[in-house]
C-alpha cells in the first residue's frame, strides 16, 4: 500500500514510475504534490501542464486536471488554459531542455507577461529521455553524448534568466533540500503572477555516468554540500562562491498580472458596447 | 503536527529501486539496502523525522498514522 499522500494525489495504477533508480524527478513531483496538499487546494482547481522529456512524464502520474503537451510548448498551452479559466491554479512541469532550449521563447514571454502560472523546472543538466545530449544548463566543460570532449557552451542560469525576463517570484531548490523546495513551490503557487522555481534534480544514468559523478547518493551529497541558502550566499566572498550555488527564494517583485489586465480590457470594451 | 508515537514506518518494496537515498538521508542509520530493496534494520532507533519519505523518489517508504 502506498502512503496517504500518494493514494490521494497520484494515479497509483500507473506506479511504479519509469524514472531510473535514483532519479530526482520523483522527489520533485512529491514536493509539488505536498505543496498543493499543504495549501488545501481542491484537486479540481489544479491543472498540471507538462511538455516532453523525463520530467514531463510527471503529468501522467498525477491525479489532477492534467495536460501532457508538445516539446517546449507547455507554457504556451498553460497560457491558454489560464486565460480560459483564470480561477485554476495552473502548474507547469518542465525540464531544463524543454523550458530553456525548445521552449526558451515561451519561457521568456510568459515571464514578460507576468501571467499567473507556477513553473517548476526539473533541472537535471541533460536530456535524459533521448539519451544524454547536452542541454543549455549542462555546465561548461561537462560531458554528454553530444559533447564527448566536454561542452564548450556557457550554461544558462535559469533563475537569472526568468528574473531578467520579468518573473515576479523566482526560487531555486534541490532534491536534497526538499522541505525548502516544498516551501518555495507553495509560495510560488500563492504568488499572483509568473512564478519560476528551478528544482535541481539528479540524473545518475546519463549526466552522472558521463561525468563520473558517482551514484545517486553521491549526487545528492554534492547538492547537500554546494547548495547555499541565499541569505548566507550574499555574505560570501567571490572566492568562496566558486563551485557553489544559491538556493531558496532569490527574487520577488510586484508587477501587473496578465489575466487581470485581460479581464479589465474585456470589461471596458463590454461597457463601450452597452 | 501529528503525534509521532502514533506513526509507524512502512515500506512498499514492490516500488523500491534500491537507489539508497533513504539510507543516506536517515540521521539514525535505521535503513539498509539488501538485494536492491530497502530494509528497516533498526526500527527502535527511528525518530520518525520523515526524511526517508521526503527523499524517496519511488514513494516506497513512508510514515503511516496508526489508527
Amino acid at each position: 500500500m502506498p502512503s496517504e499522500l500518494v493514494t490521494n494525489y497520484f494515479r497509483t495504477e500507473t506506479l511504479p514510475h519509469i524514472w531510473c533508480p535514483g532519479c530526482g524527478n520523483g522527489i520533485v513531483t512529491r514536493a509539488i504534490v505536498k505543496a498543493i496538499d499543504n495549501l488545501n487546494i481542491p484537486k479540481d482547481d489544479v491543472c498540471i501542464v507538462s511538455g516532453i522529456g523525463c520530467s514531463s512524464r510527471a503529468a501522467g502520474y498525477l491525479d489532477f486536471n492534467t495536460l501532457h503537451t508538445t516539446h517546449g510548448r507547455a507554457l504556451a498551452f498553460a497560457t491558454g488554459v489560464k486565460l480560459a479559466n483564470p480561477k485554476l491554479h495552473v502548474i507547469v512541469i518542465t525540464g531544463d531542455g524543454d523550458s530553456s532550449a525548445i521552449g526558451g521563447n515561451h519561457l521568456i514571454h510568459a515571464a514578460r507577461r507576468n501571467i499567473d502560472l507556477t513553473t517548476v523546472v526539473f533541472n537535471n543538466s541533460i536530456y535524459g529521455m533521448t539519451g544524454g545530449q547536452y542541454s543549455p544548463t549542462t555546465p561548461t566543460g561537462d560531458k554528454a553524448t553530444t559533447a564527448p570532449y566536454g561542452s564548450i557552451d556557457p550554461n544558462f542560469d535559469l533563475c537569472e534568466l526568468a528574473n531578467a525576463a520579468g518573473a515576479t517570484y523566482v526560487a531555486r531548490g534541490t532534491v536534497y533540500a526538499v522541505n525548502m523546495l516544498e516551501k518555495v513551490i507553495q509560495e510560488g503557487i500563492l504568488n499572483k503572477g509568473f512564478s519560476f522555481i528551478e528544482a535541481i534534480s539528479t540524473c545518475p544514468t546519463y549526466y552522472g555516468r558521463k561525468n563520473k559523478k558517482g551514484s545517486a547518493v553521491d549526487m545528492i551529497q554534492y547538492l547537500k554540500e554546494n547548495g547555499v541558502m541565499y541569505s548566507a550566499w550574499n555574505k560570501m566572498s567571490e572566492e568562496d562562491k566558486i563551485g557553489k550555488f544559491p538556493i531558496g527564494k532569490l527574487y520577488s517583485k510586484e508587477r501587473k498580472e496578465y489575466t487581470e489586465q485581460y479581464q479589465r480590457l474585456i470589461d471596458s470594451l463590454g461597457k463601450e458596447r452597452n | 503536527m501529528p503525534v509521532k508515537e502514533k506513526q509507524s514506518l512502512k515500506t512498499n518494496t514492490n516500488w523500491c529501486k534500491g537507489c539508497g537515498i533513504c539510507v543516506f538521508v536517515c540521521p539514525k542509520q535505521v535503513l539498509a539496502v539488501e538485494d536492491e530493496k530497502v530494509v528497516i534494520k533498526n526500527v527502535d532507533k527511528c525518530i520518525k523525522c520523515g526524511q526517508c519519505e521526503y527523499h524517496c523518489p519511488d514513494y516506497a517508504i513512508y510514515l503511516e498514522e496508526e489508527k
